[in-house]
């Protein structure tokens, strides 16, 4: 089966799996260790996990440092082949997806996208369209089309002109994000992207990613740091511990005070906000 | 936004090539013989019908000594100057260049030890016209895997490990290589070192410049079919993994173009230092970054720098020549220390 082939055949699952309501990302009992040498035994980074994902929906990965986040995200992504189990995306493994049938597909918000030479704004969007590209890659009319709508998207198309080394790092993270968005994912998963954002502009970015799920319909998948932005925003939490999956399920059955407080080696309390959403507060000097 | 077009493309390339054609028809004219402009067009023009027995004997003598040796030179230029492009988008270092990362050094080692063995070897013509670059090819592809080797630390490129890794393999490499040259006759010797400073004067014979040819238009398309998944190898190999980058494939096609390129150029002019890295950065000020428009400029811009660099080495000290490589070291140098004080200032 050719690419394009299987990319049609699996848009058209994807509009059938919406409609039955099954879940557009599997992730099967993966695992993953390495080994720091051949002599040693490998050391378990993560350890079975798995949880169902449809169209639409946020899921939250939450836990300490190294507590296996970024690997679970590596390998939901294809990046990382899992030690055992599999991650499925419309019935396809995703690690074994072509390159370019896994970028038009997967699309990934990394901590850094540090620039060794700097570039516009708009030419570091248009790099979400190269997995759709032939030979030279020139970009269509349609190409630019689409990435402008990415930056209308994100609320950023007035930064379309600036270098990206002189913008601000709020500004930076929603160019960033738009060139996820232009690569027209099924799947659009996010490491820490609120890492270094004040906390206006990290509201803002989990509130584009919660409309972004509803609006285009992606499956979304965040690791973050932040106990009560993913409560207020997620549908669904991992909370992971030294490479274990402790618990999965809506914010409201995960957050749960002892098992935070265990998890996190803090004192805290868990109470319901306004938004009917569950609420961390930290108390300070008790930990 | 105004994405690169073909025909954008192509306009630039065209305004490149005419800059280069005007460079080298400069090139022509100076020299130990001055000739004037009129005189070179009419017996080019004549040369180009056809009609070489009504070529002047002093114009004859120049298309036929100084003209090969123009072409040389814009071969070795461009040639130096896509691999530069390359090794900086490849190791994310602005500062990567074939002579400072020990891969010339490693090519002239090759093609040193090629020249040494193909006497006892009773090698064919044919054989024998690419034992030197295929020495050469082999010296640069083992000398710029280990430095890449030594440039990783904890599964990354490190920027500065690497630029300590070249040079330290650049250093063991020239050791290797004085040991090999005081073996050889002092005549031979005097040759040898010239040749390792840069120079264009050894016109090649007709198989080595078909190789040559060959080698050049394989590796440099080879490249140039990579330039988008390049610009997106400069924000990480993750990144581009992500964006739909065989990462490893193109790592692999790339190392080895490159170190093509820089193994022919360093067969035919010796190490010309400096090119690769200083070309590469004029062409991203005036261009931008996409490989798309930045390979070809930078093949021209090589061209056009080491024609020129040529043309002050036979002229500065006329009627003695200079080799070309010191020229470009004398040029290329401050701007490699202007640029690494700026990265870690």
């Amino acid at each position: 089966m050719t690419a394009a082939t299987k990319s049609t055949s699996s848009r058209g699952a994807a509009e059938a799996a919406r409609a039955t309501g099954e879940p557009r990302l599997s992730v099967e009992q993966v695992s993953y260790a390495y080994a720091p040498n051949p002599q040693q035994a490998p050391v378990f980074t993560l350890e079975a996990t798995s949880f169902q994902a449809k169209s639409g929906e946020v899921v939250a990965v939450l836990g300490p440092n190294a507590s296996g986040k970024s690997t679970l995200l590596q390998i939901i992504s294809g990046a990382l082949q899992p030690l055992s189990g599999r991650v499925l995306l419309n019935g396809f493994v995703t690690h074994q997806l072509e390159h370019r049938t896994r970028g038009q597909r997967i699309a990934m918000v990394q901590q850094e996208s540090p620039l060794l030479f700097p570039s516009k704004a708009w030419e570091f969007v248009l790099q979400g369209r190269h997995p759709y590209g032939k030979s030279l890659r020139f970009e269509s009319d349609e190409d630019v089309s689409i990435a402008q709508n990415a930056l209308a998207q994100v609320g950023a198309e007035h930064l379309s002109d600036r270098w990206m080394d002189q913008i601000s790092g709020g500004e930076k993270q929603r160019v960033i994000l738009a060139r996820a968005l232009a690569q027209q994912p099924l799947l659009l998963l996010l490491d820490e992207p609120t890492l270094h954002l004040d906390i206006g502009a990290q509201v803002d970015l989990l509130e584009s990613l919660r409309h972004l799920a509803a609006e285009n319909r992606y499956t979304v998948v965040v690791v973050t740091h932040e106990l009560n932005l993913a409560g207020e925003y997620a549908d669904q939490v991992i909370l992971l511990q030294r490479g274990k999956c402790l618990r999965v399920g809506p914010p409201s059955s995960v957050y749960q005070r002892d098992l935070l407080e265990q998890v996190f080696q803090t004192q805290l309390t868990v109470e319901t906000g306004a938004s009917g959403r569950p609420r961390v507060n930290l108390l300070p000097g008790e930990s | 936004m105004r994405p690169l077009t073909l025909s954008r493309l192509l306009l630039q390339c065209l305004i490149l090539a005419a800059i280069l054609f005007c460079v080298m028809v400069l090139a022509l004219k100076f020299g130990a013989i001055h000739v004037s402009l009129y005189g070179l067009g009419r017996d080019l023009l004549r040369v180009f019908l056809g009609k070489t027995s009504e070529v002047s004997t002093e114009y004859s003598l120049i298309l036929n000594l100084r003209l090969p040796r123009i072409l040389l030179g814009a071969f070795v230029g461009a040639s130096l100057a896509i691999a530069g492009t390359s090794f900086q988008a490849l190791l994310r270092n602005p500062l990567a260049d074939p002579y400072v990362l020990g891969v010339s050094s490693g090519a002239a080692l090759g093609a040193i030890f090629a020249l040494l063995v193909e006497p006892h070897l009773a090698l064919s013509p044919e054989i024998a016209a690419v034992f030197t670059p295929l020495g050469a090819f082999v010296g640069a592809a083992i000398a710029i895997t280990a430095v890449y080797f030594l440039g990783r630390r904890d599964g990354r490129i490190d920027s500065s490990t690497l630029l300590l890794g070249g040079v330290i393999v650049a250093s063991l490499l020239y050791a290797v290589i004085i040991l090999l040259l005081t073996t050889l006759p002092s005549s031979n010797f005097r040759g040898m070192a010239y040749w390792l400073m840069g120079d264009l004067s050894g016109i090649p014979s007709r198989p080595l410049a078909w190789v040559l040819r060959a080698g050049f238009a394989v590796a440099a398309v080879v490249i140039y079919t990579t330039a988008s998944d390049l610009n997106l190898l400069l924000s990480g190999e993750k990144e581009a993994m992500h964006l739909g980058v065989d990462v490893r494939r193109i790592r692999i096609v790339v190392y080895l173009a490159a170190s093509a390129l820089t193994g022919l150029a360093v067969a035919v002019s010796g190490s010309i230092g400096y090119v690769g890295l200083l070309v590469p950065h004029v062409m991203r000020m005036i261009y931008g970054s996409d490989h798309r428009i930045l390979l070809p400029a930078s093949a021209f811009g090589g061209a056009i720098a080491v024609v020129f660099a040529d043309v002050l080495a036979r002229t500065i000290a006329a009627p003695s020549e200079l080799p070309v490589g010191a020229i470009t070291a004398i040029a290329g140098a401050p701007l490699f220390i202007y640029l690494l004080r700026r990265r870690f200032a």
